[in-house]
């Protein structure tokens, strides 16, 4: 059966302009992301992994039509929202939320959580006051939460409980989508799992879409159906998750997952050290931009920039050397 | 090698709140031997940077710390302000998780190479130049000439962790202390830095204390390692056994809640509920709202030390039995 595309993205570039020197003119662009094609398929968790820096911020937020493409094609199921003004994306916001690293960076510190959680419903719906806090009151339930949190103040919450806001912030209007921004990258590693259980089965339940954002390939393992590996703003290798672990192509794929400490003393590890620092995005290398720290680099990888190809079923590699 | 740099002895750190008194630390006790590499880990909140900073004698002023810290035939706990200095300029280092909050933003990176090894080390102005030259080489970053002009935001985050490893090491010391150090750094680049505290170790047969809470970096750098939760030290092994043989439902949990990324058959388990508030805990085991293996017992009475063998240590009721050293601290 084929699977149903959700997202298409085609071509898809967000370019920032970088201003310098006492005149602020404009004198290079952050090339954050640089020319992404990808399908995202309905209910599939697409992991998306890469350094800081990567773009894979940018890449949520242009998905999801927070910003808009400088170039390229962006479709929501088969429309094609990337030129869309504002009051023609109304009615795909609902359908796209976000969950970010730390949900309380922007809430209202002095805001109790219950009515900061009706606000998107004011926005969006014409239920009533009493129907928005039965609303509510279900959506703590389901995150996990106690119906007396509905009273209380962000500070009151600890990190997780913060999380599972942020989850239910997001699930108020019945998305289909949802991109998650390192959800679980500033929590303890012993919560972690309870926040990642629960995304897992709000998926089951309402059928939900994730493009799951980090860079902590463990809990990628663990989470998602398809991996995506990003470096400097470009796709470097896409895969089944089982078939990314097993059989890593691109060499930094290779680097990445051989940079992992795993938890086995004394073991001896053949481990691929990268040479040097990330190049800057406002300035990134010519050809491929992973040439100036890549162990396998020939001349042409300092010249032409290696095609997106497709080397097995749902196995797609940029790289001249594979 | 079994030859003790550093013993921690009974250490007690509390904070005066407004709400009254917090408990940061609570009896720890341990020792870091010559060229080994002691790991402490645990949850954010469980007192690891407390316990180093004592050690550093760089506690906030509103900490009370109590017990023995002895280095080198002395009590740091019992130094004043101006030994405790001579001793961290030239015997104990530490570096942090971010070194943007130790580095000095309007100074060039040579201005705070050269500073110490003219204060501390003596050397003209000259010589100073060429050794932070030759530090800057030595903890591998390329052209240490540029470098020395440039100021800090000039440099990437693991440039700027390798300039503060530079400069730790600049008095060789005796005893590193490394807090989060690659925690805020991406994985290809945390591996360069491991790797680099791992062989300047190696090189010059100092003692490091590295703190974290990724126990995939434990076990690729421990010798030994502590658990610590809610301020106390739970557990206590040489690195092999405590992967291969824990003792403390807590040191399983945190065994068991980190994401294996070469099995994908693994189940994750989380550790239920949350760390304690320090001091929230009266009663008890401070674990026992989480353990899944809590008795009657454990919600009454804190455990004490137990021993299983030689050098392993766990803080739980459930090793009464094979207990090995009855003569074991009581702990109220
Ligand atoms: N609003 C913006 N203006 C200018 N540059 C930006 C903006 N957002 C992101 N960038 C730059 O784009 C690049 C990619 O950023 P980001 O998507 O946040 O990466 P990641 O999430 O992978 O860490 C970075 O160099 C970042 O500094
Ligand atoms: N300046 C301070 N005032 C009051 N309490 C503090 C202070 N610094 C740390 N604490 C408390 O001491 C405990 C241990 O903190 P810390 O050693 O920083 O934990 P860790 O490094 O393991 O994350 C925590 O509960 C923390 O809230
Ligand atoms: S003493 Fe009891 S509660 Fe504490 S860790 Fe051991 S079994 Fe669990
Ligand atoms: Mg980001
Ligand atoms: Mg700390």
């Amino acid at each position: 059966m084929p699977e149903k595309v959700l997202v298409k993205l085609e071509n898809v570039k967000k370019h920032y302009p970088v201003r310098r020197g006492w005149l602020q003119r404009t004198s290079a662009r952050v090339k954050a992301v640089d020319g992404v094609s990808l399908d995202l398929y309905d209910r599939e968790t697409l992991g998306v992994v890469g350094e800081s820096g990567c773009g894979k911020s940018t890449i949520g937020r242009t998905l999801i039509r927070l910003e808009k493409p400088t170039e390229g094609k962006l479709y929501f199921n088969g429309t094609d929202i990337s030129e869309l003004p504002a009051r023609a994306m109304k009615p795909f916001r609902s359908k796209m939320q976000m969950i970010f690293q730390d949900p309380f960076a922007s809430l209202n510190p002095r805001q109790r959580v219950g009515p900061a959680l009706e606000e998107p419903l004011t926005i969006h719906t014409s239920l009533s006051k009493g129907e928005k806090r039965e609303r509510v009151m279900g959506l703590l339930e389901e995150v996990g939460l106690r119906p007396d949190h509905y009273d209380r103040l962000p500070h009151e919450f600890s990190g997780g409980q913060r999380q599972r806001i942020g989850i239910a912030r997001a699930l108020a209007l019945n998305p289909s989508l949802i991109v998650c921004d390192e959800p679980v990258s500033a929590l303890d590693v012993s919560v972690q799992a309870q926040v990642l259980k629960l995304l897992r089965s709000l998926q089951e339940k309402h059928g939900l879409t994730y493009f799951f954002i980090s860079h902590d390939l463990g809990v990628v393992r663990h989470l998602c159906d398809r991996v995506l590996i990003m470096y400097l703003g470009q796709t470097m290798e896409l895969a089944p998750v089982r078939e990314l672990y097993k059989n890593p192509v691109h060499p930094y794929t290779e680097a990445l997952l051989s940079a992992i400490p795993r938890p086995v003393p004394g073991r001896k590890r053949e481990r691929i050290l990268l040479r040097g620092d990330l190049p800057s995005p406002a300035d990134p290398p010519k050809g491929c931009p992973f040439h100036t720290r890549c162990p396998e680099a020939m001349e042409i990888c300092k010249e032409t920039r290696p095609e997106w190809k497709e080397i097995g079923p749902g196995h797609r590699v940029a790289c001249h050397a594979r | 090698m079994k030859d003790p740099v550093l013993t921690v002895e009974g250490l007690e750190v509390r904070f005066q709140g407004a709400a009254g008194e917090i408990p940061a630390v609570q009896g720890a006790s341990f020792s870091v031997h010559r060229g080994e590499v002691l790991c402490i880990v645990g949850e954010s909140g469980c007192g690891k940077s407390i316990t180093s900073l004592s050690v550093m004698g760089l506690l906030p002023g509103s900490a009370e710390a109590e017990g023995h810290i002895r280095f080198d035939g002395r009590d740091l706990l019992r130094l004043n302000r101006e030994e405790i200095r001579q001793i961290r300029g030239n015997d104990i280092s530490m570096i942090f998780q971010e070194p943007m909050t130790s580095l000095n933003p309007v100074f060039t990176v040579g201005f705070q190479l050269m500073e110490p090894l003219v204060v501390h080390r003596n050397l003209s102005k000259k010589q100073a130049f060429e050794e932070a030259v030759r530090l800057l080489e030595r903890v591998g970053i390329p052209d240490p000439g540029r470098r020395m002009e440039q100021y800090p935001h000039e440099l990437s985050g693991g440039m700027r962790q390798r300039v503060m490893i530079a400069i730790a090491l600049s008095c060789e010391p005796k005893l590193l202390i490394a807090d989060e150090p690659t925690t805020a750094l991406d994985v290809t680049i945390q591996a360069q830095i491991l790797e680099l505290i791992l062989k300047l170790k190696e090189d010059t047969g100092m003692s490091v204390i590295l703190i974290t809470h990724d126990m995939g970096v434990v076990a690729e750098t421990a010798d030994r390692v502590l658990v610590m939760y809610a301020g106390k030290v739970v557990e206590e092994a040489d690195v092999r056994t405590l992967f291969e043989d824990p003792k403390h439902p807590y040191t399983k949990g945190l065994l068991r809640s980190m994401p294996n990324v070469d099995d994908d058959t693994y189940t994750l388990e989380a550790i239920p509920g949350t760390l304690p508030k320090p001091g929230e805990i009266q009663q008890g085991c401070p674990f026992h709202p989480r353990c899944p293996e809590a008795m009657d017992r454990c919600r009454e009475e804190n455990p004490r030390v137990f021993t299983h063998r030689p050098g392993h240590m766990s803080r739980c009721w459930l090793a009464e039995e094979e207990d090995q050293d009855h003569a074991g601290e009581s702990v109220g």
